[in-house]
């Protein structure tokens, strides 16, 4: 396989790694202020994540890294174009990092909250900036001959870009939501339990608006060969299968990510403008490089992650001598 | 007008991320060390110290962290001329440092922070010490992507890819530049802590307080201490006398050399005009910059005068010469408070030999205060590095003129306001905690978890 592809795949596993597993704990994250209804519960929330969420945030930092050392056009063209977007993740990420260890340290409610709503702001803007980020991606923006982004940030909000983000958002918390279901206990259990399956069904819906305008606002469905007439039953049918797939959204985003393939920033203004994993790309070597290190570094990290999630595989209870942060 | 607020913010991100970073290089390694007494005697003050001197890492990690995504993403976003010049290059280590190093601190940290009561404790020691190790590869991984910048190895211009393209993967390895750079940040981070650990732990021995904490806290430090801060200036000696050969341009201006010579004089103490770049007066001793670059009397060192002259015929013309007057006075704090640190760790050494800390109150007091002096030595460090290679980002190859991302002003002048509200507000709360738990000291008993909810309760 050509390393440019190997490359794509990846990047693909880095993004897809970081959606699925801070997924979850974005979703907790967004959950906090509404499932916990007093301290004690919200410190058995923040402890299901506690041990994971900052594992789970390298995932994006390694995809950002390696979006520059395999593609850093695509890294060069996306970050500086999507700059208050950008800008806006970063300051949200801050937040959120901080309040996790800040929250704790004090007894004060009013630090407690404050921190609380960092730690869902924190979670929500990401979640939908990402969403609309990569639903973009897919759609396509305004890229001139120089691979430079000549929109502004309201271009991206546009209506697939933020029904990508509302997925995002929706599919989330549902994540989120099943995951306290099986790390917490009693009341807590029940209440994610409920949500899970109050937002079930509006991720249901949104998918299948996504899916929908996806036929007209983007040419993925072309690309993977779906034929168009069959696009309705496709709808129906993934909406039958929603409760199967509904927890795996990493086929969501494998879909995504091979509709894109090859390109990885499609160019609204004209397609021949558009970042390809050829014209993005760094030189052989250095791809050769970093193929070698990616495939032995990660599948290590699997292994001592995946050994942390076994580590504390246990249910949470809401007894606050137990509860570390 | 981009390009101004893009090194602004650069400058203001960069040095606060480090505020954070070298007490997490360094203390890392004094709770590994103490854990790992732990687990070899089982006497339970070594875990009480451990989890108090974990508390105030975990503090400053979270704080370096997050200052640290911002580090990973704004090459791309303010310069994306650079990324798309050298990315084929400065990528890889920068990518290298994600997969090796931030997945196993994070890991591990977490598995650190919640596993005291879930593993065995030869395994929970072992938790932190891949905490350490995987700090200590994302240094040398970033310092060798900032090497790179400084002295660039393994590369070749692609005339028709209009970039730079990595044909060595074993020079950027092996850069002497990188490696310097390593060897000297790793010893200022274990300095950094020790100076951390011994103002803290003065703090208590002074009102005699947890004196089996701190005492010994205190002479780890202390040892550890005199040994780092000799090692910082053996590797910055070093890597001054590597900087003449491989960036003179730099060298001179930290020493305000203006004209070369042979043998070379020292300037001990220069002032500027406002252009920062005209001297108007200087002290001199003869002879002693060569001594100081070749250990003799004699050898000729480059001066700023003939360095401009050389480049602008190699490289066309333009000004080549970086602020002389700031990298001039900023070298010589960061080695004053570098000398000032030795004697300090050394005097600390001496203090637990003589009937202490009964004796020693008054030296005690003022010790609490040399916590700042790493931090000043760290920035100007920092600062000096940095602007000393302008008007280059990349030493010889690329303007920092010309890797700028084509923005708006009005984008960088929000994210630099941004940035800076939020960071300020951020130290606030980071020194509120560290002094609320600074003060508070060790639990008691052990039944308290590492982050517990109470521990500054007395307050």
């Amino acid at each position: 396989m050509h390393f440019n592809t190997i490359w794509f795949l990846l990047i693909a596993v880095l993004y897809i790694g970081f959606f699925f597993l801070e997924g979850f704990d974005f979703g907790v994250g967004m959950l906090l202020p509404f499932l916990g209804k007093n301290d004690t519960e919200r410190r058995t929330i923040i402890n299901t994540i506690g041990p994971h969420w900052d594992g789970n945030e390298v995932w994006l930092l390694t995809a950002g890294g390696a979006t520059f050392a395999a593609f850093p056009h695509w890294y060069a063209t996306m970050f500086s174009g999507f700059y208050a977007a950008f800008f806006l993740l970063l300051l949200a990420l801050i937040l959120r990092g901080v309040a996790f260890e800040f929250r704790s340290k004090d007894e004060n409610p009013k630090w407690r909250s404050l921190w609380d709503w960092a730690i869902f702001f924190g979670s929500l803007l990401p979640s939908l900036l990402l969403g609309v980020a990569f639903a973009n991606l897919v759609q396509g923006v305004p890229i001139n001959a120089d691979m430079t982004y000549t929109g502004t940030f309201w271009t991206l909000l546009n209506p697939f870009g933020l029904l990508g983000g509302l997925l995002t958002i929706a599919a989330f918390i549902l994540h989120g939501a099943v995951f306290l279901s099986l790390k917490t206990s009693g009341e807590l259990t029940e209440r994610a339990r409920t949500t899970a399956r109050k937002v079930w069904f509006q991720v249901v819906v949104l998918g299948f608006l996504v899916l929908i305008s996806s036929n007209f606002t983007t040419n993925i469905q072309a690309r993977l060969g779906v034929y168009k007439g069959l696009i309705p039953i496709f709808a129906i049918v993934a909406i039958l299968l929603a409760g199967f797939f509904i927890r795996r959204k990493m086929e969501g985003w494998a879909f995504a990510m091979t509709g894109l393939f090859p390109r990885v920033m499609v160019s609204s203004l004209n397609p021949k403008w558009s970042l390809t994993i050829y014209n993005a790309s760094s030189s052989p070597y250095t791809l050769k490089v970093m193929t070698i290190v990616g495939l032995i570094f990660i599948p290590i990290v699997l292994i001592y992650q995946g050994w942390s999630y076994w580590i504390f595989r246990k249910r949470i209870t809401n007894d606050p001598k137990t509860l570390t942060y | 007008m981009t390009l101004d607020l893009s090194r602004w913010q650069f400058a203001i991100t960069t040095i606060y991320h480090f505020f954070f970073v070298p007490l997490t290089l360094g203390l890392g390694w004094f709770i590994a060390i103490m854990e790992t007494m732990y687990v070899r005697y089982g006497d339970e003050t070594y875990k009480r110290m451990a989890k108090f001197w974990g508390k105030l890492f975990l503090i400053n990690f979270a704080m370096g962290v997050v200052t640290g995504i911002v580090q990973e993403f704004q090459f791309g976003m303010n310069w994306s001329e650079y990324s798309r010049y050298v990315g084929d290059i400065f990528g890889a280590p920068l990518a290298i440092e994600a997969l090796l190093a931030f997945f196993l601190e994070s890991t591990f940290l977490g598995i650190w922070i919640f596993g005291w009561d879930q593993l065995s404790k030869g395994l929970h020691a072992a938790a932190i010490w891949l905490v350490v190790i995987g700090s200590n590869l994302s240094a040398l991984f970033i310092l060798l992507a900032n090497g790179w910048m400084q002295h660039p190895v393994g590369y070749v211009i692609k005339e028709a890819a209009g970039r730079a393209e990595l044909v060595d993967f074993t020079a950027l390895v092996f850069n002497p530049r990188g490696w310097y750079l390593f060897w000297h940040t790793i010893s200022s981070g274990f300095t950094t802590a020790a100076f951390f650990v011994l103002g803290i732990s003065a703090y208590h021995l002074i009102r005699k307080q947890n004196l089996q904490v701190f005492q010994p806290s205190f002479r780890l430090a202390a040892i550890i201490g005199i040994i780092a801060s000799i090692m910082v200036g053996l590797a910055g000696h070093a890597q001054g006398i590597y900087l003449r050969e491989v960036q003179p341009m730099a060298a001179a201006a930290s020493e305000a050399h203006w004209d070369t010579a042979d043998p070379a004089p020292f300037s001990v103490i220069a002032l500027f005009d406002s252009t920062g770049k005209r001297e108007i007066w200087s002290l001199k001793i003869p002879k002693v910059l060569s001594l100081l670059y070749y250990f003799k009397l004699e050898g000729e060192v480059q001066g700023i005068n003939q360095l401009q002259a050389e480049y602008a015929a190699r490289y066309g013309p333009g000004d080549y010469i970086p602020l002389v007057a700031l990298d001039y006075w900023m070298f010589r704090i960061m080695v004053g408070v570098g000398l000032l640190m030795i004697a300090i760790a050394a005097y600390s050494l001496y203090l637990p030999l003589r009937n202490w800390p009964e004796k020693w109150t008054r030296w005690l007091k003022w010790m609490i205060w040399v916590v700042a002096l790493p931090y000043i030595a760290n920035t100007s460090g920092w600062i000096l590095t940095e602007t000393g290679r302008q008007p280059w980002i990349v030493h010889g190859l690329l303007k920092t003129i010309d890797g700028v991302s084509p923005l708006k002003p009005g984008l960088v002048w929000m994210s630099l306001i941004g940035f800076t509200l939020i960071y300020a507000l951020l130290m606030v709360a980071n020194i509120y905690l560290l002094i609320k738990f600074m003060k508070a000291g060790p639990a008691a008993t052990d039944s308290e978890s590492i982050a517990p909810t109470n521990a500054g309760g007395k307050d």
